[in-house]
C-alpha cells in the first residue's frame, strides 16, 4: 500500500513539476510564471519607486549624470558625446529592451524564433526583400565613419551594460511571456533598426498591382483610376515655384513603348506584407512675421501606428557639444525629432516611390545565373536559415542580381500559374550613413549646419522641416531619389538588359525645397512634393487634403502662438467632406428613402464637418460615401481574381466634381445602366442598414465608432497590455489623423524663443513595462489634445525641483 | 506543534532557497520537509500548502498593492481572464501551495517506505 500511495503521490509530483513549468501543456509555465521570486510578480513596479541609483560601470570614460523628472523623462549629462551615447544605450535598455529587440528581430526575418513557424512567411519577406543585407551595408557606411561608429559603439556598450546586470527575475514581462532570453545588441541591430523605418517609411510600392490592373484595364482607364496629379493638389514646394532645367538625361530606352508600356503581363503575386500607407505625419514652421514673438514656431506630428511600448523615448542630451532635447528611437543613439539651443528639426514622410522590380530569366532552376545583356551573368546566392521555436530550420535561397534580390521566384509567392521572378531595386540596399544626418542635426547651429546634415540623408525620403532661433525657417524634400524617366517603374520592368535600370540619382539641390518663402511658412503633410512643372518623374503614395486645411489656415494665421499652433495640431475639420458633401446631397432621390434613411441624411447634412468625438454625422457621411465608392468600383475592379489596387479616394470625388457621368459609374455585371443619381440613393440604402447596427450597438458616435486604440506590440495576443476605447476625434485626412490604431505618435510644438519654449506629448509612457505606472500614462493627456511643458535643462538647473530622481554613471577603468 | 513546525519551516526555505534556484525549489522545500518532519501525510500536505500558498499569496499582495495593482489586472486578464487582481494573487497562493504540498506528500511517503 505504502510503496503504492509513494508512487501515485510521485507521479502526480513530476506531473506538476512538468506541467506547471512547460508550454507544452498549458499556454504558460504557471510555475515559473508565477511565481513570486522570478515571475511576473517582480515585474510589479511599486507606484513610489525610487529611481535614484549609483552605477558603476565600464566603457565610460567620464562621470554621467542623469536627471529625471516627473515624466520619467532621462536629461543626461555628460562632457563626452559618446558617454552621453553609452548612457542613453542603457537607458533605452532599462526601459524598453523587450521592444528594440523585438524590432530587430522583425526588421531581420527572425520572428519564427520567438512564435514559432507561424511567422515563417513573415520571415521569409523580410529576408527576401534584403532586410538583413541592407542593414549590412548601412553598417559597413556607418563604420566606416570615425565618429559614427564611435557614437555607435558606445550605445552599443551601454545596451549591453544594461543586459549584463539582468537577471532571470527581472527580465521585462514580454519575454517571461513568450519564454526566451534576450542576446546581446551590436551595432548590426542598430542598423536594422533604421532598416525597419526604411521599410516602414519607404516600404510600400504598387508595381505589381499595377503591373495587373494594366493589363486589365486598358492604358486610358489606367490612367483615369490612378491619375499622377490631384485636381485639388497643394504641393509641398507651393505652385509658381520656378525649377531649373534638369541636367541629367531623362530619355527612356528605345524600347520603351514595346518592351515596357505596351507590354501587357499580369503578375501573379499579390504581397501579403505592406507597409500601413496612412504611415505619414504632419509639419510646419512660420517664422517670425507670422508669430507673436517674432521667433519661429516649429510643430511636427509623426503619424504611426499606435503602440505600446511607444516608439518614441523621450530624453535629452547635454554635452560639451550641444544640447539636444525630443525623442528618440529605441535601437538608435541620438535625438530624432526635437531642438536644441539654436534650431529645432522635425520629419514628415516623403511617401515618393523608392522601389522597382524587374523581371528575371534564370538560365535554370539553380538560380545561378541569369540573362542580362546578351550574356548569362552569375547571380549570387544568398543562403537565408531561419530558425522556427521548437522545429526544423527553415532553408530559403535568394538571388542577388545587379538590381538587387530575386524576391519573388518559383519558391516564393506562386499560389497561382506564375512562376516569373522578379528582383526589387530598393534605395534600402544602398550603402549610406543616414545616422550621421541626425548626430549632424543634434549639434548643428543654424541653416548651413542643417543643410549639411541633411545631405547625408538617403532613405526614406522626409520633408525636413527647420527653424532657427535666427529667425530661419526650412523645408527640404531629402534622400537620393532614383532619376526616373516618365512612367519608368510604374510596372514591372524588363531585367534583361542595362537600359532600364535607374540612370543615377536627382541631384540634392534639385530636391524640392523651400527656404524663408514671402509667405512666411513652410509646411508638409505626406503630399506630392512639387506640381507638374517639376521637372523629374515622382511617382509615390501621397496625401492630399490634410495639406490643404493645414494651408489655408497657416495662410491665415498672424501673431501666432504656440497655443494655436497646438490647436492646429489637433483641429479636426474634414476638409475632404466639405468637397464631397455637395455631390452627396445633390444626387441623392429624396422622394425613394425611408425615414431611417432620411434620418441619416439629415445628420450628414446637419453635421458641422469637424471629426469631433460626439459627432454622429460623421460616422453617417464615412459609411454613405464608402457605400458608394464601391458601388462605383467594386465591379471595376473584380474583373479577375486578382483584386486591382483601389483607386485613392480623391479620384472618385475628383470625377464626380468634373463630371457625373463619369464612366466608371455603371455597374458592369447589371443589365440595366445606372446613373450618379440611382448610385448615391442606393448607397444611402446600403449605409442605412450598417447604421441601424451601429445605431443598437450605441456606435454612432464618432469616437465609439473609430474605438481608438493603442496596440501592445504583441497585438491581439496581448491585449490586456493595450489601451482600448480611448474616446477622441480626428482620422484619415484630418490634421488631427487619429484613426483606430494608427495616428499623430509625436505632437511636438517649439517657439525658438529665448529660452526656448517646448511642448510635446505622446500616446505612451517613458516605460515599456505593463506593470508601471509610466507605461502608458501620457495617453489621456495625448486624447484631449493637451501638452506637457517640456523641461529643457541646462546646466544651472541641477537643483530645480522639477527633477525628481538622480541616477550617478560612474567610470571603472 | 509540528505542523506549526512545519509551515514555519516551508515558508523559511521557500524564501532563501528562491533566492537562488528557480520556481521548483519550493517542490525541493515540499519533499524537505515532508520527509523530516513526521505527521499524518493529510497533515503534511496541509501544513506545507499552507505555509507556501500564504508565502506566495503575501508576497503577490504585498507587490501588487505597492503596484496599485497595475499589473495584476492586465495579467489576470491575461491567465484567467478575469479583472481581478485578487484572484490572480490567490491563483498565485494555489499553485505555490499545490505544488510543494504534493511534494510533502512525496516526501513523507518516502519517509514511510524506509521506516519497518
Amino acid at each position: 500500500m505504502k510503496y503504492f500511495i509513494f508512487s501515485l503521490s510521485l507521479l502526480i509530483n513530476a506531473a506538476m513539476f512538468y506541467v506547471l513549468g512547460t508550454r507544452e501543456i498549458l499556454p504558460l509555465p504557471l510555475g515559473e510564471f508565477l511565481s513570486v521570486q522570478e515571475g511576473v510578480w517582480q515585474n510589479a513596479e511599486s507606484t513610489d519607486f525610487d529611481f535614484t541609483s549609483d552605477l558603476n560601470l565600464k566603457g565610460i570614460n567620464g562621470k554621467v549624470d542623469v536627471y529625471m523628472d516627473e515624466r520619467l523623462v532621462p536629461h543626461i549629462f555628460a562632457e563626452d558625446e559618446n558617454d552621453a551615447y553609452f548612457v542613453q544605450g542603457y537607458l533605452h535598455a532599462k526601459f524598453r529592451l523587450w521592444q528594440m529587440e523585438f524590432q530587430t528581430f522583425a526588421a531581420a526575418g527572425r520572428v519564427s524564433e520567438i512564435v514559432g513557424d507561424k511567422a515563417v512567411q513573415f520571415d521569409r519577406n523580410q529576408r527576401r526583400i534584403g532586410m538583413v543585407f541592407a542593414a549590412e551595408n548601412a553598417l559597413a557606411a556607418m563604420e566606416k565613419d570615425d565618429s559614427t561608429k564611435a557614437a555607435l559603439d558606445a550605445y552599443t556598450n551601454g545596451v549591453n551594460a544594461y543586459i549584463s546586470s539582468l537577471n532571470k527575475s527581472n527580465l521585462p514581462v514580454e519575454y517571461k511571456l513568450l519564454g526566451y532570453i534576450p542576446e546581446k545588441w551590436s551595432n548590426l541591430k542598430s542598423a536594422l533598426f533604421t532598416k525597419q523605418m526604411t521599410y516602414t517609411l519607404a516600404g510600400f510600392d504598387k508595381d505589381l498591382e499595377y503591373t495587373n490592373a494594366l493589363k486589365v484595364l486598358g492604358e486610358d482607364n489606367f490612367k483615369l483610376l490612378y491619375p499622377e496629379l490631384a485636381d485639388s493638389l497643394y504641393p509641398v514646394i507651393a505652385k509658381g515655384t520656378v525649377y531649373p532645367k534638369p541636367l541629367a538625361d531623362l530619355m527612356p530606352p528605345s524600347t520603351a513603348d514595346s518592351l515596357y508600356f505596351n507590354r501587357r503581363d499580369s503578375v501573379q503575386i499579390t504581397s501579403d506584407f505592406k507597409p500601413n500607407p496612412s504611415n505619414g505625419s504632419n509639419n510646419w514652421a512660420a517664422n517670425g512675421t507670422k508669430t507673436k514673438s517674432g521667433k519661429p514656431i516649429l510643430s511636427n506630428d509623426p503619424h504611426l501606428s499606435l503602440s505600446l511600448p511607444s516608439i518614441w523615448f523621450e530624453v535629452q542630451l547635454h554635452t560639451k557639444a550641444f544640447n539636444s532635447y525630443g525623442v528618440s528611437f529605441p535601437g538608435l543613439p541620438g535625438v530624432v525629432i526635437g531642438f536644441n539651443d539654436s534650431i529645432a528639426f522635425g520629419f514628415t514622410n516623403a511617401g515618393r516611390d523608392v522601389k522597382d522590380y524587374y523581371e528575371i530569366k534564370f538560365k535554370d532552376e539553380s538560380k545561378s545565373s541569369y540573362w542580362f545583356d546578351s550574356a548569362w551573368k552569375n547571380a549570387d546566392q544568398r543562403i537565408e536559415k531561419i530558425k522556427v521555436k521548437g522545429q526544423k530550420d527553415v532553408l530559403d535561397t535568394v538571388a542577388y542580381t545587379v538590381f538587387g534580390p530575386v524576391t519573388y521566384d518559383k519558391s516564393f509567392k506562386n499560389e497561382l500559374t506564375n512562376e516569373k521572378a522578379y528582383a526589387l531595386r530598393w534605395v534600402a540596399h544602398d550603402t549610406s550613413n543616414i545616422l550621421k544626418m541626425w548626430l549632424l542635426l543634434n549639434r548643428a547651429k543654424n541653416y548651413d549646419d542643417y543643410h549639411h546634415a541633411i545631405s547625408y540623408f538617403n532613405v526614406p525620403g522626409q520633408n525636413m522641416i527647420f527653424a532657427s532661433h535666427s529667425g530661419d525657417i526650412a523645408l527640404w524634400q531629402q534622400a537620393t531619389f532614383p532619376l526616373r524617366w516618365k512612367g519608368q517603374g510604374l510596372f514591372v520592368m524588363p531585367g534583361e538588359d542595362s537600359s532600364y535600370m535607374w540612370k543615377g540619382y536627382i541631384p540634392m539641390e534639385e530636391n524640392p525645397h523651400s527656404v524663408n518663402p514671402l509667405s512666411g511658412y513652410v509646411s508638409s503633410a505626406n503630399q506630392r512634393p512639387a506640381d507638374s512643372t517639376y521637372p523629374y518623374f515622382v511617382p509615390g503614395t501621397y496625401e492630399v487634403y490634410r495639406a490643404i486645411t493645414i494651408n489655408k489656415k497657416l495662410e491665415g494665421m498672424f501673431n501666432i502662438t504656440p497655443d494655436d499652433m497646438k490647436a492646429l495640431q489637433n483641429n479636426n475639420y474634414n476638409v475632404f467632406a466639405e468637397l464631397a458633401r455637395p455631390i452627396l446631397s445633390k444626387y441623392v432621390k429624396r422622394d425613394q428613402l425611408s425615414a431611417d434613411e432620411i434620418a441619416y441624411l439629415q445628420q450628414v447634412e446637419n453635421w458641422n464637418l469637424m471629426n469631433d468625438p460626439l459627432e454622429t454625422g460623421v460616422t453617417c457621411f464615412v459609411h454613405w460615401w464608402d457605400s458608394l465608392y464601391n458601388n462605383i468600383y467594386f465591379d471595376d475592379l473584380h474583373q479577375t481574381p486578382n483584386t486591382l489596387v483601389k483607386p485613392e479616394k480623391f479620384v472618385l470625388l475628383e470625377a464626380l466634381t468634373r463630371d457625373s457621368a463619369y464612366k466608371f459609374i455603371d455597374d458592369i455585371n447589371t443589365t440595366e445602366v445606372e446613373n450618379l443619381y440611382t448610385q448615391v440613393t442606393n448607397a444611402l440604402k446600403k449605409a442605412t442598414v450598417q447604421l441601424n447596427q451601429l445605431k443598437k450597438e450605441d456606435k454612432l458616435e464618432w469616437a465609439k465608432f473609430k474605438n481608438t486604440t493603442v496596440y501592445h506590440l504583441l497585438k491581439n495576443n496581448a491585449m490586456p497590455f493595450a489601451r482600448t476605447g480611448i474616446m477622441n476625434g480626428g482620422g484619415n485626412g484630418i490634421i488631427n489623423a487619429t484613426q483606430h490604431d494608427h495616428g499623430p505618435s509625436w505632437r511636438m510644438v517649439i517657439e525658438m524663443t529665448q529660452p526656448i519654449h517646448a511642448f510635446a506629448v505622446y500616446p505612451g509612457g517613458q516605460s515599456g513595462n505593463p506593470g508601471s505606472k509610466y507605461y502608458d500614462n501620457f495617453i489621456d493627456t495625448w486624447a484631449k489634445g493637451e501638452y506637457y511643458t517640456l523641461f529643457y535643462m541646462h546646466k544651472e538647473d541641477v537643483s530645480s525641483e522639477l527633477i525628481k530622481w538622480k541616477m550617478s554613471f560612474n567610470p571603472v577603468l | 506543534m509540528k505542523f506549526i513546525v512545519s509551515a514555519i519551516t516551508s515558508v523559511l526555505l521557500s524564501y532563501a532557497f528562491g533566492l537562488f534556484l528557480p520556481w521548483w525549489s519550493i517542490m525541493i522545500v515540499g519533499l524537505l520537509v515532508g520527509y523530516f518532519i513526521p505527521q499524518k501525510r493529510i497533515f503534511s500536505f496541509l501544513s506545507v500548502f499552507l505555509g507556501v500558498a500564504l508565502f506566495w499569496g503575501l508576497f503577490a499582495l504585498f507587490v501588487s498593492t505597492s503596484n496599485e495593482h497595475i499589473l495584476a489586472k492586465r495579467v489576470a486578464m491575461l491567465v484567467i481572464k478575469k479583472d481581478s487582481p485578487l484572484l490572480l494573487v490567490m491563483f498565485t497562493g494555489l499553485i505555490g501551495g499545490i505544488s510543494s504540498g504534493i511534494s510533502a506528500v512525496t516526501g513523507r511517503s518516502l519517509a514511510l517506505l524506509f521506516k519497518p
